[in-house]
Order: C-alpha cells, then structure tokens, then sequence
C-alpha cells in the first residue's frame, strides 16, 4: 500500500519520467512561491477528483467516462480558484491563467483514467498524495534553480518579521537573467531531463495526448 | 487593438508555445516528423479559431446575464469538448480525406492547453466576438508555425550523433528553448515600429 504514495515521488515522477503536466511547470516557475501555490492546487484537485472518481467508479458508464471525470475535475479546480482568490489574491494574480489551466494538466486526467476508476478510494488518495507530491517537488527544483540564478533570490510567503524574500549573496548583483525568461525554463528542464535519463533510461512513455 | 496587431501579437510576441508553454505536451510529442506535426498544427488552428468564438458567446450570453461567471471553467471545458466531438463527426461526414488526415489528433485537442488558454486570455481580454475570433486563429498559427519549424528541425536532428542522455524528449527541449531565444527578437517594440 505504501508503494502507491512513493512511486510518485521518484519512479513515476509525473514531470521528469512520465513527463506530464508540462504547461505549468514552465509557466508558473519564475518564483518558488509561484509553484508552492501551484503545488498546493494541483494536490488539493488531484486528490479530490482521485476519491470522487474512485467512489463512483461502478456508476460511470464506460461511454461517458472522459466527460464526466472532467465535469469533477473542473469542479476541483473551480474551489481552488474561488479559495485561492479570496486567500491568497496576490498568488491568484501571479499565476494568472495557470489555475484554471489545472483542469487540462493531463496528470490529473491521467490518474483519474489509469488509476482511479480501477482501484480503492483508500490506494486512490494514496496515489494522488504520492503523484501531487512528485509534481510539487519536481516544480520546486525547476522553479528554485530558475529563481536563484535568474533574480538571485528565493520568495517565499511573509511571515511576522521576515518580508519572504532570501537574498543570495553574489547572485543578487549578477544575476543569470536568462535563465528568468521563456527560453531559460526549456533549457533547464531540458537539462534536468538529460541529468534524470543519465541516472535510469526510462522507456519513452506516451502521455494522455501523446 | 486592429486586427493585425492581434495576429502578430499571438503569432509572434505571445507565441503560445515559445513564450507562454500553453500546448507543450503535444508539441513535444507529435513533432517528430514534419507530416503529423502539420496535421496537428492544422487540427490546432481549426479548433482555437472556434472554440474561442463559442466561448466568447458562452460568457457573453450566457454567463455573464445569468450572473453566473463562477461557472466559466468548467462550462469553458465541456463546451470545448463537446465541441472537438461535433467537429470531429462533420468532418467525417463533409470530408473523409481531411478527417484521414486530422482524425487521430482531433480527439487528443481536448486536453491542449492552448485550447483552453486562448478561450480564457480572449474573455480575459474583453476582446469583442470578430477579435477573439481573430486571436484564435492567430493563436493556433503561432502553434502551427512552432511545431512546423521544430519538426523540420527534429527530422534534421535524426541524423545527427547526439549524446546518449539527451537523445530524444531532453534535446527537443533545449532546441524550443534556442527557438524560444529566437522569438525573443519580437516584442513590444516590432508591433509599435509596425503599426505606430
């Protein structure tokens, strides 16, 4: 039981070996506290739907199956925007169009499909925990080399006295300013994948919309 | 903003895939050969152009009288849906070598997030029906011409001895992100030199 939480977070990482959910990976990791927030989203949807569609695994007509898990995923992803807007409005704003991008991120699609809707809800939360854990990771890494060599910091949220934001010294003053923008993010994970694929040759795996 | 304007903007400035990664998974994985990436491109474009006049419709007739803009997700995802399902059936119908041709990818576009991206930055953009129409289109072009230029790229790259940890998904990468280098040399400042 416990192999289905881990295998999320190393084996079947859903960014760097099954390579999937891609968009906001590279979209929303300028900041570190960019992807936390996102992290946090695609968890909270992730495990929302893996319980829903579990539980009404014997109810969903095969036909319609697609339609209907995407009807509870954007359900998901419709609290996370109404929370995170009333919560965290400055994080809403710098995500921007990512969040309600979560319902197309294709990890969620694809536990639901190869997961979900042939296991228990207990394995099926198990799943989602391991699966979310391994894409907030993965975003964590992508997001904290991007931010420190890009802008030399690394944000996070304020708290009491601490305004949230750590300086690197020797960054800060010249910084790698690529590395910030479009081209610097498939660089990076470019490279982080070759670095992965040096360590164990994963099969190529195809993707829901491979 | 004129209608040019918005198709250099989506074309080349805000290039969906070079600079805002909305549609990636199907950039790297159909851009293998030059053939499948076209048919892709082509599918693309035919579904942002409609989708992003259909949910422009979908919020201005429907959600917004109603009061019911909460609901914008996911109306915006079934009716995307359903609408690569009816456009998936009238091609069949209308035109067996074009479905021959686009068939297989249609059904993989549900789950593009250009798709979706476009629908969302168009009503984001208080664009009217004619201009979200336009940056639809102009939006699935840019996706057109990315994948084109990277297949041919990619096609090239076969016969060439790459190292072994970065064959195949890592050097498809690191090529749109020297492409994505490229398109950097459109910004702001072409559209006001072009358009003043």
């Amino acid at each position: 039981m416990i192999k289905e939480f881990t295998k999320g977070i190393i084996k079947e990482n859903p960014i760097f070996v099954i390579m999937l959910g891609l968009c906001p990976t590279l979209g929303v990791s300028t900041q570190v506290i960019n992807s936390l927030g996102m992290g946090a989203g695609v968890i909270f949807v992730l495990t929302g739907s893996n319980i829903f569609i579990s539980l009404l695994k014997n109810f969903i007509p095969e036909n319609v199956r697609i339609p209907a898990y995407v009807v509870v995923i954007a359900s998901f992803v419709t609290i996370v925007q109404m929370v995170m807007q009333a919560a965290a409005p400055s994080l809403y704003d710098s995500l921007g169009v990512y969040v309600p991008l979560i319902v197309v991120n294709c990890i969620i699609l694809g536990r639901a499909e190869a997961f979900a809707n042939k296991n228990t809800v207990l394995a099926s939360i198990l799943d989602a925990l391991g699966m979310g854990l391994g894409f907030t990771l993965s975003l964590l890494l992508v997001s904290l080399i991007r931010e420190v060599l890009a802008a030399g910091t690394i944000t996070l949220f304020p708290m009491g006295g601490f305004d949230g934001v750590i300086e690197v010294p020797g960054l800060v003053n010249a910084p790698v300013r690529i590395i910030g923008l479009a081209s610097g993010a498939l660089l990076v994970v470019g490279y982080l994948k070759a670095l992965i694929d040096l360590k164990q040759k994963s099969p190529e795996k195809a993707g829901c919309h491979l | 903003m004129s209608y040019v304007g918005i198709i250099i903007t989506f074309v080349f400035i805000n290039n969906f895939i070079l600079t805002q990664f909305l549609g990636l998974c199907p950039f790297i994985g159909v851009s293998k050969n030059v053939e499948s990436a076209v048919g892709m491109g082509f599918a693309v474009t035919f579904v942002t152009s409609l989708a992003s006049l259909v949910t422009w419709m979908i919020q201005h007739f429907i959600l917004v009288p109603l009061g019911l803009e909460f609901l914008q997700t996911i109306s915006f995802i079934l009716v995307i849906a359903a609408l690569v399902q009816l456009v998936e059936m009238v091609i069949q119908k209308i035109s067996p070598p074009l479905y021959k041709a686009l068939g297989i990818y249609l059904p993989l576009i549900t789950t593009n997030c250009a798709v979706l991206g476009i629908a969302l930055i168009a009503v984001r953009s208080n664009y009217d029906p004619l201009e979200s129409f336009v940056a639809g289109l102009a939006a699935g072009l840019g996706f057109l011409l990315a994948i084109f230029l990277m297949s041919n790229i990619r096609e090239k790259l076969d016969g060439e001895w790459i190292p072994g940890p970065f064959r195949g998904v890592p050097i498809a990468f690191i090529t749109a992100g020297l492409m994505a280098l490229g398109f950097m040399a459109f910004d702001r400042a072409l559209l006001n030199n072009l358009l003043g």
